[in-house]
């Protein structure tokens, strides 16, 4: 099999693995105001995910799961605690500095795919590397290599609305991939796909996992978090129990 | 590399636009239309001053121009008198000339209208009995021979310069010089031929095309200062010495002021008010003013319907805004700053209202072009009209894309990723 993943010039940010973690959370709480009413979203979440974790987060909806993967994502910031993602504090950071994080660290992968829909296939998967500045020569190279490691080199002028629900998730993973990120964070990444289709979305990240790639997934489904290493049980905002590799 | 990123970002822009190309025609519409009529605007008010500055090139503006006229008591009077006397002197002509220091020199003018002849051609024609200094004062092109000269004065030539239209009808070719007319029954010799002025817009020019120069001595002596009207049946004698005088300052500067002096000093000896001054350069000053006034109208319509172009951009960028709350969503996920998503919504923006300025710019001179032929305004386009609307149409885009753009810019990205 190919390798699925690493331009040349990443190489050596995963070939020697790190021994520290790629995300680190120390008592991080998230709390909402909703009218007078405190929310604790968060209520005290201590964690550590090793660099090439394959985790799973579970849990019933209002446990704290979707608060949870904001947080990670950089989308959101917790009201205490620290958040550590690959060994740099990002609790603090201001919008502008959070968005930098998520261009160079992460990558997301979404329930409903996300593809913009005006743009082509391959301008969907070089997005990332337009906000990092990259020379559009370059990006478009990029986006065929990614294009092909997915299976979609053949659909690169395609609109998402062309492709099976599939083939465009297919796609987001490959965007999620463009800038090498240190996590991919997927939010029910097979939400909305078929069992046979979900299989294979779920192969693509499990061989994502395989070549080093730190994955989180957020799920409620047990045969999709069954793919994972370690999944992690979520309950009223606190972390209930974890099973499997830590 | 900068640049580069630029011109993928005015892509995509245009893209995005073309997704909808009706909404984006219509949207552009508003600044088209606004653009091309502070054009058009522009280039009437632009016409209109060029005519009034070429109206008062014709009549020089170091000159005052005084003209006799019936007094009004005459000409309410039910019982005609069998002469009327009215109008400038001799002496007025003498009195200008001698007492005031900024008056560099005067021409006196008598009109006598009189058939010339030659042959078995006829023409009725307007005796303008003169001295040479007219020649310099209504500066005209001449087409063949010479003007009047200060030696056709004192040696009281039988002498006339005619016009091309005079020469034309008179004399078959219009170069002909040399030739013998009657004027009343006097020899005249064809000295020369000039190009007179046509009158534009209701100008009060001196001179027509039926004019007839000749020495002011020679007009004095061959018919004398009384003129025979025929209207209506009736022959009708007025006894006018001067039709008009034409005073030349030394400078535009001492113009009005002398004027003033030159009127208080008439107003003494002809309390009939059977004279009227005119001062070119008054003419413009209140033409200038006028015209002002008119640009600011024209040009405050103008901007109005500019104005309804940029909030009507607005309007559709902020239901673009709405309709693309996802891909903003995305966009920031993936790691865009706010300022990327401003500048990728102002991009849009001025993208629309600069293609909308383009298109004004090329239907303004067309509008300028149709409101001359229809309603006989002159128009001309100035080239800062133009520069003024690309100007303006840029800066509609970004000021009326900046709201909408801030307001993407500033979705938080969670609830843009969820919104449906």
């Amino acid at each position: 099999m190919t390798r699925l993943l690493n331009p040349p010039e990443a190489e050596p940010a995963t070939s020697q693995p790190a021994p520290g973690a790629a995300i680190e959370l120390d008592d991080v709480r998230k709390v909402y105001l909703m009218g007078n009413e405190r929310v604790n979203a968060l209520a005290g979440v201590t964690l550590r995910i090793p660099r090439a974790g394959y985790w799973a987060i579970m849990g019933p909806s209002g446990s704290g799961k979707s608060t949870m993967l904001n947080l990670l994502g950089c989308l959101d910031r917790p009201t205490s605690g620290r958040y550590l993602l690959a060994g740099q504090d990002v609790s603090r950071l201001d919008d502008d500095q959070l968005s930098g994080i998520r261009l160079q660290k992460l990558g997301f992968v979404f329930q409903s795919f996300n593809l913009i829909a005006q743009l082509s296939v391959q301008e969907n998967i070089e997005l990332p590397l337009q906000y990092l500045g990259w020379e559009p020569g370059r990006a478009k190279d990029r986006a065929a290599e990614l294009a092909s490691l997915v299976g979609l080199a053949d659909r690169l002028n395609h609109r998402p609305r062309e492709l099976s629900g599939g083939q465009q998730q297919r796609v987001a993973i490959a965007r999620s991939l463009a800038n090498d990120p240190e996590v991919i964070l997927a939010d029910e990444p097979t939400g909305n796909l078929d069992s046979v289709t979900s299989r294979q979305i779920m192969e693509l990240l499990t061989r994502l996992h395989g070549e080093g790639k730190t994955i989180i997934l957020v799920t409620h489904e047990r045969d999709i978090a069954a793919y994972s290493r370690t999944q992690l049980h979520m309950k009223d905002g606190l972390v209930d129990s974890i099973e499997g590799e830590q | 590399m900068y640049t580069g990123r630029l011109i993928r970002n005015i892509r995509m822009g245009i893209k995005t636009l073309l997704l909808h190309k009706l909404r984006s025609a219509l949207t552009m519409l508003g600044v088209v239309f606004g653009v091309g009529s502070v054009i058009a605007m522009l280039s009437v008010g632009e016409g209109a001053s060029q005519q009034a500055l070429e109206q008062i090139r014709k009549l020089g503006s170091t000159n005052i121009l005084i003209h006799s006229t019936r007094p009004t008591d005459e000409q309410t009077d039910g019982q005609r008198r069998r002469i009327s006397i009215f109008g400038l002197h001799y002496d007025d002509d003498l009195r200008i000339r001698e007492s005031f220091p900024d008056v560099l020199r005067t021409v006196p003018v008598k009109q006598i209208p009189m058939e010339g002849r030659l042959g078995s051609r006829s023409l009725d024609l307007r005796i303008v009995a003169t001295t040479s200094d007219w020649f310099d004062l209504v500066p005209r092109r001449i087409i063949a021979g010479r003007t009047l000269n200060a030696s056709d004065d004192d040696q009281r030539r039988n002498v006339v310069v005619l016009t091309e239209h005079g020469a034309r009808r008179l004399l078959a070719t219009a170069s002909t010089v040399g030739e013998t007319i009657r004027l009343g029954g006097n020899a005249f010799r064809v000295v020369g031929i000039i190009r007179n002025e046509e009158a534009v817009g209701g100008a009060q020019i001196p001179d027509s095309r039926i004019d007839a120069y000749i020495p002011l001595e020679v007009g004095k002596e061959r018919f004398g200062d009384i003129i025979l009207r025929r209207s209506a049946g009736q022959t009708e004698r007025e006894l006018v010495e001067l039709h008009s005088i034409i005073v030349e300052v030394r400078s535009v500067d001492a113009v009005e002021r002398t004027a003033e002096a030159i009127e208080r000093m008439l107003s003494t000896w002809h309390p009939r008010g059977d004279y009227e001054m005119n001062v070119p350069l008054a003419l413009l000053r209140q033409a200038e003013e006028q015209q002002r006034i008119w640009n600011w109208t024209l040009g405050s319509v103008a901007g109005i319907s500019l104005l309804v172009g940029g909030i009507g951009i607005m309007n559709i960028m902020l239901a673009s805004v709405t309709e693309r709350t996802r891909e903003i969503g995305i966009r920031r996920a993936i790691g865009a700053r706010k300022r990327q998503i401003v500048a990728q919504f102002l991009i849009e923006t001025v993208v629309l209202a600069a293609l909308g300025g383009l298109i004004g710019i090329l239907l303004g001179p067309l509008l300028a072009v149709v409101i001359r032929e229809f309603s006989g305004i002159p128009t001309i386009v100035p080239a800062y009209a133009v520069i003024l609307s690309v100007g303006i149409s840029m800066v509609v885009g970004i000021v009326f894309g900046l709201y909408p753009a801030a307001r993407a810019a500033n979705l938080d990205p969670i609830q843009a990723l969820r919104h449906e």
